[in-house]
């Protein structure tokens, strides 16, 4: 089973085509090759991909506790999630988080972005400082951020209230800390796109508006923005979907606590699913889930396209 | 200077509008020539905050247990190397390491090799329906987010015995051909298909065709799917978390994870474990990061 169903996305160690020449040289047919190159990786990704998501679905409506039998419930789970405390803790949470963060990633990153495009000293190793988070592990870099918090910080700013104590044990603003460390990681990513969006605007824009006498706060709101929003709109549809899915930023941190204050929708539904016995439960927490994430990339496509437009 | 003599502008100041030009002309070639330094500072400053976790990660792994408290930022007295030796037999970090080493290599080799292969497919048969049913079948993937498979996915691995390396390997391929098709085709539409039908004439099949021809010329985009998926790889928690079942398979993230709670008495072979869980990748970044910068803004603009 194992070998079988490893050797099925090489299609390259079949044996060739049997009749290969013969059916190239006919115009319009698609030699079997193609057909051989695409039907055994596209069979595992549907046995790996989309068989989960079925699964997932067919399981929601059911009381299957991941062992055991199991009866169908109908809709039972998802009236059940609309009542639950935890569940609409989480969205809260998840969802004030995933904004906050994505704002800020965009608004710095873009700030540093436009700054490292100007005509500045040791461009190119700035740039190669502020890309260094992409290659660190979330989990990583969120223990080293947890150990700041909880034992630097505090005797940093002992005359600030909120800081005196360690943050990742206060209910009301430890969200706050996920945010630092989750803006941190990415914006290295969000950077190095509005860069490569800055490098596609024509110089001569610029010197064009200048003679016409354009200030640098003008081209910006002008030419800059404008001429990049395609990948605005990118970056916020990214980093927001990103950011609803975040799972390691929370382990490291605060493994969603004080209590359950700052626990994702992700990491609800992996202990839930995992260790709680509610695989059909929360199955159907990640359908509603899937829905929410698409509904709003979407909603967000539609709207800041509009702004595109607009210029 | 002697650029406003230069320029025409200058031979009428009388007239307001020659003046404001030659003040325009004045600040494009200043912009293009002179350093701006405001910008520079300012830029240095954001980039201190990225490396301020390094610095600190860094002198808490040299410190011993008894230099710890305060603010933590100050150098550590004294040099405490023995720190990476409690890390590397508290983790079982050379383990770690190969696992995390051999699930990453395999991921990209096995996503470059079938990936681009069904890539390539897809985009010189764009025309039929068929093709073009698994085009978009491939792309609306892209949209799932992981949480639904997650339960599921581990039912599965678990079913046909892929809760190992060898499964994460081709969940990585399999997860990643979304993304890496769109980023394939795009680039595989704009290859001239003469120089193809020219190897056919000559009598190759196609898949010398594909590997002879197609994969050479895909170098930059390989480059682009392989940084994303090395990367990736490396640094993934949730999915080694939710489908490895044997301890001795651990990555080098997950380890970190399950370890963390031994810490609790030495932070500083905690901070020991996570450098050399962050080093590997941060030393090819180092040499590479021209060649990986240029790589994923490649792969952004598609």
């Amino acid at each position: 089973m194992l070998t079988s169903v490893l050797t099925r996305p090489r299609p390259e160690q079949t044996p060739r085509a049997s009749r290969p020449s013969a059916a190239r040289r006919r115009v319009g047919a698609t030699p079997r090759a193609f057909y051989w190159m695409v039907v055994p990786a596209v069979a595992v990704f549907a046995l790996l991909h989309t068989v989960p998501v079925l699964i997932g679905i067919f399981f929601s409506f059911t009381n299957y506790a991941g062992f055991g039998s199991w009866d169908f419930v109908g809709f039972g789970n998802f009236i059940a999630l609309f009542q639950d405390d935890r569940v609409l803790t989480a969205y809260g949470f998840t969802f004030g988080f995933a904004i906050v963060a994505t704002i800020l990633t965009n608004v710095i990153s873009l700030a540093i972005a436009v700054g490292l495009n100007a005509k500045i000293a040791f461009q190119s190793t700035f740039r190669g400082i502020f890309f260094i988070p992409y290659v660190l592990a979330i989990l990583v870099v969120g223990y080293v951020f947890q150990y700041f918090f909880a034992n630097s910080l505090p005797r940093i700013l002992s005359n600030v209230p909120v800081f005196r104590d360690n943050i990742l044990t206060n209910p009301d603003w430890a969200w706050t800390a996920i945010v630092a460390l989750a803006v941190w990681q990415a914006c290295a990513f969000a950077i190095i796109l509005y860069l490569a969006g800055l490098q596609t605007i024509p110089q001569e824009l610029y010197e064009a508006s200048a003679i016409d006498g354009a200030t640098p706060g003008r081209q910006f709101r002008s030419i800059t923005f404008p001429m990049i929003s395609a990948f605005f709109t990118i970056n916020m549809v990214l980093s927001l979907k990103g950011f609803l899915q975040t799972f390691d930023h929370i382990v490291a941190l605060t493994a969603g606590g004080p209590g359950t204050s700052t626990e994702s929708i992700t990491l609800l539904i992996f202990r839930g699913g995992f260790q709680g016995g509610e695989f059909a439960y929360q199955s159907a927490n990640a359908v509603l889930f899937v829905i929410v994430i698409m509904l709003v990339s979407f909603l967000q496509f539609r709207v800041l396209q509009r702004t595109e437009a607009d210029f | 200077m002697a650029i406003t003599i230069d320029s025409p502008a200058t031979v009428e100041p009388a007239s307001p509008r020659a003046a404001r030009d030659s003040r325009g002309v004045r600040r494009i070639k200043d912009n293009r020539t002179r350093i701006n330094w405001w910008a520079t500072m300012l830029i240095a400053v954001c980039a201190i905050t990225v490396l301020v976790p390094l610095y600190f990660a860094v002198i808490t792994a040299l410190k011993t247990p008894d230099q710890l408290g305060g603010t933590g930022f100050a150098l550590p007295t004294s040099v405490h190397w023995e720190n990476f030796a409690d890390a590397w037999t508290l983790t079982k970090f050379p383990q770690a390491l190969m696992n995390t080493a051999l699930i990453t290599v395999g991921a990209v080799i096995l996503t470059l090799l079938t990936n681009s292969l069904v890539a390539y497919a897809i985009a010189r048969n764009l025309h039929t329906p068929f093709f073009t049913g698994v085009y978009f079948y491939l792309l609306s993937a892209i949209f799932i987010p992981f949480p639904i498979i997650m339960l599921p996915v581990v039912k599965e691995t678990a079913l046909f015995g892929l809760d190992n390396q060898v499964g994460l390997i081709l969940l990585y391929a399999v997860f990643g051909l979304s993304l890496n098709v769109f980023i394939y085709v795009a680039f595989i539409k704009s290859i001239p298909i003469e120089l193809e039908e020219a190897a056919y004439t000559d009598g190759a099949t196609t898949w010398r065709v594909y590997w002879q021809i197609i994969f050479p010329l895909l170098t930059p985009m390989n480059a682009t799917v392989g940084i994303l998926t090395c990367v990736w790889a490396w640094n993934d928690f949730i999915l080694p978390l939710v489908v490895l079942s044997d301890p001795a398979a651990r990555t080098l993230q997950l380890s970190q994870f399950v370890f963390q709670g031994q810490f609790n008495t030495n932070y500083s072979a905690a901070f020991a474990s996570y450098l050399m869980a962050m080093a590997p990748l941060l030393i090819v970044y180092i040499f590479a990061q021209r060649w990986v910068i240029s790589g994923v803004m490649r792969g952004s603009i598609k």
